[in-house]
């Protein structure tokens, strides 16, 4: 027997449904350029979203590893890096310019492109219309739009690092006046106005998207579907929707601002300035801070924007595979809406040193703070669906573990900096670094491996490798926490965040020999995830396929769809729900799926 | 070469996992997938134990190795620091806490709860009584810490002692400019577009007779060990911030809009050598907000002296109006020393 005949034999007899469109009412003609391109299915729209998120890690992740090239070897020159960046790398050595544009669009492209788009952008277009019961999108062209303006954004991006002055190098935040001004910063001439017009595209692109995704879940449920029969997954997006939907228009405001200010001789945040070279500008009476309000107004939800559908997720994924009810649903909803109101409320944490008013920092501690309680109740409620359960520790499990794991690590340092007056000694240090990459970068990523993991066969029709992915959540997890752990200590050096150099410095060189060691395992864990793309790509040909309906036995309605579904999702009539997708080991059942009529005799919980 | 040999090595080791992860899924369909289903699920149980003993042993470990180079290992440099250092322990003890205890929660229940085919797992989808507990629990630690935080805040950021000398920093790309008022103490007016690179770093306005005794300084500030010092911070170009690690102190310098920051330094800077035990130590001012190409070199350094070390240092110093008039420097002008006191007397 070949192995391929191994792997696929039990799948012969049970591959029912090939392809799409022949048990569908409708007979639509589709192209190559209609499926896989233009395409309407919010699933392939997904897969979109999710493949793009995927080239955009790399590119990421490969100048996270080059900018800790410079910070573990300092003292080294590495040949081939000038063959790479050419004059950024002349001799070998990064240059500062070419460090402080790879550390700002490392920033720029996770937070947005990848934990934004890729993330709730993939979730939300393949799970919405599974989850709630519906054909589709509200509107599939919008969805469509919102892919290709998140499209014409990666372009747009990706062509500014190839501009003569290079890409903008102010940070991702973009505070002007270093982002307002080329002279000040050579990243700031043409490779800001690309970034100006890509994050622009970018919102547009998000705008499209989470009305369409607040539309589908409210109007779109299927009979019997009642928000509080929707699992956890669609709470988190509806939430990260509304967040995104309120706050990304702020952000756009204040890029126009920006706009303006840069090209047309405003003065919205300029003001007092003098440039070495230049001499004084005539600009009076801005405010630089201004634009951190607005800036802050969408930063802080985005935080949310990216954990929330790994905290969906990770809820789903754990009570599937702990096979027990997510404990306190109604609680856990009640702390996404609590998160999501603060999340308004607290973007002024971000600014305590910037002169703020007193008082009005107290209140941002006070309202920070809070966030905490929900924060909370949540790891609490995920501890106690582990206890007593009966776990099966598939990939999407362990990496749902992993989040929480995470999760607490991450947000604990956030009651040390939420406190102003601890804020004011750890502002901008490394222990900012840390806490937020453990919190939002990491936990956010073992979300959405999570949701690969355990959604895979359903958007393939085939299982990913579970070696590989064991290997990919023990080394990832295990070096996450080496990374970002030991940073908690720079920080509490009081060492400052993007330095390209710590060795003039007496109070930061000490850290040397663990700046090279964080390097080195960051790039074991950039290596690692390589492995698992290799895995994902691998898989989408030649994993072992799925024989049945619903192999994690899962309660949800994606899983009684075919198992390629075509678009339009259900051969026939949609489904009915009659109960909430947590009824895991109820009355000596294994799983109860919500299509499943509630039982005359069934106790209530 | 080496690079040429690591890629090889990392295709390598690619290749032998993937071989072992396509390997194990054909042993695992010959075997029967649900019983090697349940092996592996066995070995990742172990490995969460595994996982979590490790993991708790390198949290110490990596203390063991790094605390004494954090600040913590020496007591803050200035007397608001403390305050924020026992804050820092506070929170640390809290936060601590709850992260051993949540941890060790977590990944033993991974590892006690692992599927069993003796066990059906426990249908519990809520309970008030408990999650209200962990909902009042964490409301009320969290308002203590906001207690002690707020305490601290409002001292940091109200006014400063009465005696509180006073300093005015100005950041610009890639550099601090420090500022005294003088003897009569109060600083002349300055405005953006007087500034000139050669002679008039900070835009002062000579007009204004206030600015004619103002001491200006690059590099280094002098202050007094024990008197509270306010900065008036401030920045010629971009948004820079006075990063003060050793006095657990920091503020932005933003252009248009002065910020103040106050402090009491503790020790000398002799002292903090022997503290420290390191002869190079010296009070650096670190520019905290990204500022430019140049912005991880964007050094200052404070000098901590006695009382009678500042005065001598200071009395030293010249005014930064002679330096943009010599002519009117009484030192440059002896031989018409007359006029010179003629003016200064005017002034």
């Amino acid at each position: 027997m070949s192995n391929e005949a191994v792997l696929h034999a039990p799948a012969a007899a049970g591959s029912l449904d090939h392809g799409h469109g022949e048990h569908h009412e409708h007979h639509h003609h589709e192209t190559f350029i209609s499926k896989y391109v233009f395409s309407m299915d919010h699933k392939m729209i997904a897969k979109q979203f999710l493949i793009t998120g995927m080239v955009w890690a790399v590119l990421g992740g490969l100048m996270s590893v080059l900018f800790r090239l410079q910070l573990g070897y300092p003292d080294s020159t590495f040949p081939w890096l000038e063959d790479l960046l050419g004059k950024w790398a002349a001799g070998g050595k990064i240059s500062p310019e070419a460090y402080y544009a790879l550390v700002t669009t490392h920033g720029t492209v996770l937070v947005f492109f990848v934990l934004t788009a890729g993330l709730s952008g993939t979730f939300s277009n393949f799970l919405i219309p599974l989850q709630v019961g519906a054909r589709d999108m509200a509107s599939p062209f919008m969805n469509m739009l919102s892919y290709w303006f998140f499209f014409a954004a990666s372009i747009v991006m990706l062509s500014s690092m190839f501009v003569e002055t290079g890409p903008f190098s102010g940070g991702w935040t973009a505070y002007p006046p270093l982002s307002a001004l080329g002279d000040a910063s050579p990243g700031s001439k043409t490779g800001m106005d690309l970034w100006l017009i890509a994050m622009a595209l970018f919102v547009v692109s998000q705008l499209l998207a989470g009305l369409n995704y607040i539309s589908t879940i409210l109007n779109m449920r299927t009979k019997g579907m009642s928000m509080t029969r929707l699992p956890l997954t669609m709470w988190a997006l509806f939430f990260t929707a509304v967040l995104g939907v309120l706050s990304f228009p702020v952000l756009l405001s204040g890029f126009i601002l920006l706009i303006f200010d840069r090209n047309f001789g405003t003065s919205f945040y300029l003001s007092d300035i003098f440039i070495n070279g230049v001499g004084a500008l005539p600009n009076e009476g801005g405010s630089a801070i201004l634009y951190q309000h607005l800036f802050w107004f969408l930063g802080h939800p985005e935080v949310y924007i990216i954990l929330l559908p790994a905290m969906g997720i990770a809820s789903e994924v754990m009570s599937v595979n702990a096979r027990k009810p997510i404990f306190g649903y109604m609680a856990m909803v009640a702390s996404m809406f609590s998160i999501a109101i603060l999340a308004f409320l607290v973007w002024a944490h971000h600014m305590f040193v910037t002169g703020l008013n007193p008082f009005l920092g107290s209140v941002f501690v006070l309202l920070t703070l809070l966030i905490a309680v929900p924060s909370a109740i949540k790891v609490f409620n995920w501890l106690t669906t582990l206890w007593r359960g009966n776990i099966r520790f598939t990939p999407g499990m362990l990496f749902a573990i992993g989040f929480v794991s995470l999760f607490i690590s991450g947000g604990l340092t956030g009651i040390w900096l939420g406190n102003s007056a601890l804020d004011i000694h750890l502002h901008d240090t490394y222990f900012v670094i840390a806490h937020f990459h453990i919190v939002m970068g990491v936990a956010s990523m073992f979300g959405m491996f999570a949701g690969i993991y355990h959604w895979f066969p359903k958007m393939y029709g085939r299982f990913m490798n579970n070696t590989i992915a064991y290997i990919h959540f023990w080394v990832t997890l295990a070096g996450a926490y080496m990374i970002f752990w030991p940073m908690h200590y720079q920080g509490l050096a009081g060492m400052p965040r993007r330095y390209y150099d710590y060795s003039v410095w007496e109070s930061f060189k000490q850290f040397a020999e663990l700046n090279q060691f964080i390097s080195l395992v960051a790039m074991i864990v950039f290596a690692m995830q390589l492995l698992f793309l290799f895995n994902f790509f691998y898989s989408i040909f030649k994993g072992r396929k799925v024989t049945t309906e619903n192999p994690w036995g899962s309660n949800s309605l994606e899983w009684t769809t075919p198992i390629n579904p075509g678009h339009g999702n259900w051969v026939g009539e949609i489904p009915e729900v009659h109960r909430w997708p947590y009824d895991y080991g109820k009355d000596g059942k294994d799983h109860i799926p919500q299509t499943t009529p509630v039982g005359a005799d069934e106790s209530h919980h | 070469m080496t690079m040429f040999l690591i890629t090889a090595v990392t295709v390598l080791i690619f290749l032998v996992i993937f071989q072992i992860a396509k390997a194990s899924e054909y042993a695992a369909i010959l075997k029967g997938e649900e019983k090697s289903r349940k092996e592996t699920n066995k070995i990742n149980g172990f490995l969460m134990v595994v996982f979590l003993v490790l993991g708790l042993f390198g949290v110490w470990y990596c203390n063991k190795l790094l605390f004494n180079k954090t600040l913590l290992a020496h007591d803050s440099a200035s007397v608001e620091g403390a305050r924020v250092d026992s804050m820092l322990w506070v929170t640390l003890a809290v936060t601590g806490i709850v992260f051993i205890a949540t941890q060790i929660l977590l990944f033993w229940f991974s590892y006690k709860y692992q599927e069993s085919e003796t066990r059906k797992s426990h249908y519990f989808a809520h309970s008030t009584k408990l999650e209200l507990i962990w909902t009042i629990i964490p409301a009320i630690t969290l308002t203590i810490l906001v207690v002690i935080g707020l305490r601290n805040w409002f001292l940091f950021t109200g006014e400063p002692p009465k005696n509180a000398m006073v300093v005015e920093v100005t950041g610009k790309q890639f550099g601090w400019i420090f500022r005294y008022p003088g003897k009569d103490a109060t600083f002349g007016k300055k405005y953006y577009k007087q500034i000139d690179n050669a002679s008039n770093s900070l835009g002062i306005i000579w007009d204004d007779q206030l600015s004619h005794d103002d001491l200006v300084m690059e590099q280094t500030m002098y202050l007094i060990k024990g008197r509270p010092v306010k900065l008036i911070i401030g920045s010629r170009d971009v948004v820079h911030d006075v990063g003060l690690p050793h006095f657990r102190m920091k503020m932005d310098a933003v252009p248009g809009i002065p910020t103040t920051l106050w402090f009491t330094p503790k020790y000398t800077t002799k002292e903090m050598k022997e503290i420290t035990g390191n002869p190079n130590f010296q009070y650096e001012i670190s520019c905290d907000q990204m500022c430019g190409n140049g912005h991880y070199s964007m050094k200052g350094v404070i000098e901590v002296l006695d009382q009678e070390e500042y005065d001598a240092k200071m009395v030293g110093q010249k005014p930064y109006y002679y330096s943009a008039f010599p002519d009117k420097d009484p030192s440059n002008a002896k031989p018409a020393a007359d006029t010179a006191a003629k003016i200064i007397a005017k002034l």
